[in-house]
């Protein structure tokens, strides 16, 4: 943990007033921003989707895409000796000058490490580029230093690094050397925009981690973009609170989190994870799914001369879920959990041991048992923007369901579409709309409205709010419970985000390389982590800093 | 909201001059022949070769007949043959296609294979070989252009049915009960509707094309009764006496080719659901 009440050292970044506009037009996306960063300080803006974190950050690297441009304000940047010293107003540089100091002055690391490294070009060259391109050493330095600074991140063998293409790591890894690769230079300013929101929590805080110590030791300030208080509450100094392009808050990480001034910015806190009330206790009886001994292999890919083996995603699970409860399966990514979610709806078919639906095996395909098992046994994605058919208007993607039951007409139909929109929360005018008309929120309740429109007695529920703002999440976690208080079906609740399986499950299980490695209920282990495993995954969330969740 | 600032202009040209064209085309074809001042195949041997003038206002070709009136019928003739290739084409491209893409597996491995073998073959080499089968005539051309190109389609239908076939709509159509034929007609066939629309308006040019080839070759519409496609090829030894024996048809083909892609792309934007605002 930083000491958040470390005295900030010189200005590094200093921006008055800033304003974007759309080209001419009288349109902003930043209004009078106003923040500075001093060295070693690191200074996060928060807000979520179309605040305008993002155009504000790219605006000080003067990478604005047209046609916005920076209509107003300045942006004073205290450049190093390096490129003639004193603070300049980078809005009105030319280009060329403005180079020089993106790069090697201001270092930035974007959100996607998938797509930010050039995938044609080996990692050894792709670090070099930088140093090539500011600096006068010799190629034997320049790969002296990469190969120092490899090590330095903890990448096994960096010497074998070099040589290797970024598809060959994963994606931490590949942000871990996309960060390397920038603090090479050792900037003055870090510019970081979602650094960590692709990668799963526990690589996430490895990823975190190492950014502060990287700067930390060259006294490089931080610019850090993100949606997730939670994060930046281990690690702003200060905070910047956006809100559709206005700084609605700005101060001292610790009093904005403890004594919110605004609205809005109390709203974003409410958002964060917190713990719903502890799991009445359900009656025993026979359990509605049980998984006995599952087993799911992925076959090899198949090349021309060999073939892989098989590829074990799930491991001999064993589970059961109770009518009415939540069951959340938590694990990182590649744990198998996603999988062994997708088994029990059908789209999987595991290669070992049997899913008992209220008894009868899945196996079973008598038409009769089938059938009612697709009613009951209904599936959410995680991502709403490819689970609805782009085709097809809301009332339709939520009716389709209905057209399987028999002896439903389309006036009932249309009267159940009708109140299940209702439920989810939406107005009746969102019946004719098609899906790229609604928001990530408004698309997830209507899958939420397609799953539970037959009433089914089991819903399995795939990271349905990973994708989703932090606010937005707050709400649809909000809704489901209140869908689930009302309808009474039970959830098997996949995900990676332990804030919002806190808010939600009844009961845990935390899963592993394809194997169950801790099960009890959900108090139990988020205080009590029996599991090493456990331990690190709780370890690492960003939940709410606990010394602020006392506000 | 930029995006569309940016793009509507051009957006509007195509669905009105596309239409426009293609809607003359269609007129001409379903009214040439009472339009047409001379009858196609009346010789006139005092007017061979003669240039544009009040009498022949497209001038008349090397046996004397009106070029005005030969492109009026011979448009009927073309576009019907294009119209009716395509449609026989795409029709069983997207039935092999969604076969092989739905059904995966050994149905694929076995259509493919056929299929990589035709599209080996240059799309005319396969029509002449087929010519040779059916013989020349109208329907022989649309049987047999069309199976040459049908190899493309299954090409497109099938990558865009693998794609489709993987996304979660479909896959929640499979949680919710439905049958797979319910889920392939509701989700997969009209998301393949682009893909296929804007290669059905490429076709149509290559079609012409091709089927002016096949005159050229001596193996299209046969004479004396005119298509674009042979005027254009019968044309060809007086290029310097007459050069315009060779310029109307090109003409005709090339607007015709410009109005039916543009319409096809307006027409794809049409029925995509984003653009509808």
């Amino acid at each position: 943990m930083i000491d958040k009440a470390e005295e900030p050292g010189r200005t590094i970044l200093d921006v008055q007033g800033l304003t974007v506009g759309v080209g001419d037009t009288p349109t902003t996306v930043v209004r009078g921003l106003d923040f500075s960063v001093g060295s070693g300080e690191i200074v996060a803006i928060v807000g979520e989707s179309g605040s305008g974190k993002t155009m504000a950050a790219r605006a000080v690297l003067g990478l604005l895409p047209p046609p916005l441009r920076v209509t107003a304000g300045a942006i004073r940047f205290e450049a190093g000796p390096g490129s003639g010293s004193g603070a300049r107003d980078v809005a009105a540089l030319p280009p060329a000058a403005l180079r020089k100091i993106r790069g090697a002055e201001i270092g930035m690391v974007f959100q996607e490490p998938m797509v930010s490294l050039n995938p044609s070009m080996t990692i050894g060259r792709q670090m070099a580029e930088g140093l090539k391109l500011h600096t006068r050493l010799s190629a034997a330095e320049i790969r002296a230093r990469i190969i120092a600074m490899l090590e330095r991140i903890r990448i096994p063998d960096p010497e074998r690094c070099l040589a290797a293409y970024p598809h060959e790591f994963s994606g931490g890894m590949r942000q871990r050397i996309m960060l390397a690769s920038v603090m090479l230079l050792k900037p003055r300013l870090l510019i970081a925009d979602e650094p960590t929101t692709a990668l799963d929590t526990l690589v996430q805080r490895e990823v975190l981690d190492l950014m502060v110590e990287l700067t930390r030791e060259n006294g490089t300030a931080v610019l850090l973009i993100s949606h997730d208080l939670g994060m930046v509450s281990h690690y702003a100094n200060r905070v910047v609170v956006m809100q559709e392009g206005d700084a609605v808050e700005t101060g001292l990480t610790r009093d904005v989190l403890s004594h919110p001034q605004n609205a809005y910015t109390r709203r974003l806190i409410d958002a964060l994870p917190r713990r719903g009330p502890a799991a009445p206790e359900k009656a025993g009886g026979a359990p509605l799914i049980s998984l006995e001994n599952i087993v799911i292999d992925y076959p090899g890919r198949r090349t021309l001369f060999a073939s892989a083996g098989p590829k074990r995603a799930v491991d001999g699970v064993s589970l059961q879920v109770a009518a009415g409860e939540t069951l959340a399966l938590v694990g990182a990514s590649g744990s198998g959990k996603t999988t062994l979610g997708r088994a029990i709806v059908g789209l999987v078919t595991p290669s070992g041991g049997e899913i008992r639906f209220r008894g009868t095996a899945l196996g079973d395909r008598t038409d009769a048992a089938a059938k009612q098992r697709r009613r009951d046994v209904q599936i959410i994605f995680q991502d709403p923007f490819s689970s609805l058919d782009p085709r097809q208007r809301v009332a339709d993607i939520v009716g389709e369901p209905l057209r399987l039951e028999a002896g439903v007409t389309a006036a009932e139909r249309a009267a159940r579409v009708r109140e299940t929109l209702e439920e989810v929360g939406l107005g009746p005018d969102f019946a004719a709309r098609l899906p790229h008309q609604l928001s990530g929120g408004q698309r997830q309740r209507v899958a939420i409205a397609r799953a539970i429109v037959r009433r089914p007695a089991f819903v399995v529920a795939d990271e349905p709010v990973s994708a989703l703002d932090m606010t937005v999440q707050k709400q649809i976690l909000t809704l489901f419970r209140d869908l689930q208080a009302r309808y009474g079906f039970a959830c098997l609740f996949v995900s990676h985000d332990l804030g919002a399986v806190e808010q939600i499950a009844d009961r845990v299980a935390v899963m592993e390389n394809g194997r169950i490695v801790e099960f009890g209920d959900r108090d139990d282990v988020f205080d009590r982590p029996q599991h090493p495993y456990t331990r690190s995954l709780l370890d690492a969330a960003m939940l709410l800093d606990r010394t602020f969740a006392r506000a | 909201m930029i995006a569309t600032a940016f793009n509507l202009p051009r957006l509007r040209v195509n669905r009105v001059l596309g239409g426009t064209i293609v809607a003359l085309l269609i007129a001409v074809a379903v009214f040439g022949p009472y339009l047409a001042p001379y009858d196609p195949l009346a010789l006139d041997l005092k007017a061979r070769l003669q240039g544009p003038s009040t009498a022949h206002w497209l001038g008349a070709d090397e046996f004397g007949r009106d070029v005005l009136s030969r492109l009026l019928y011979g448009a009927r003739t073309s576009a019907w043959i294009a119209f009716a290739t395509v449609a026989f084409s795409i029709t069983l491209g997207l039935a092999i296609g969604i076969a092989a893409g739905y059904f995966r597996g050994w149905t694929d491995r076995l259509l493919m294979m056929v299929n990589d073998a035709l599209l080996a073959f240059p799309g005319l080499l396969l029509a002449l070989g087929f010519m040779a089968v059916f013989g020349a005539s109208r329907w022989g051309i649309i049987v047999a252009l069309g199976i040459a190109y049908t190899p493309v389609v299954v090409r497109v239908v099938r990558g865009t049915v693998m794609s489709i076939r993987e996304s979660e709509y479909v896959e929640a159509s499979q949680v919710m009960g439905n049958p797979e034929a319910t889920t392939m007609i509701r989700h997969v066939l009209p998301n393949c509707a682009a893909p296929v629309l804007v290669l059905a308006t490429t076709m149509f040019g290559w079609i012409v094309l091709s089927e002016s080839a096949l005159s050229f070759l001596g193996l299209g519409v046969p004479p004396p009764a005119p298509s674009w496609g042979n005027m254009l090829a019968t044309g060809r030894p007086y290029i310097g006496q007459a050069p315009f024996l060779v310029i109307f048809p090109g003409l005709c083909i090339s607007v015709t080719l410009l109005g039916v892609n543009m319409f096809g792309d307006a027409l794809r934007d049409w029925l995509d659901p984003r653009m509808a605002a």
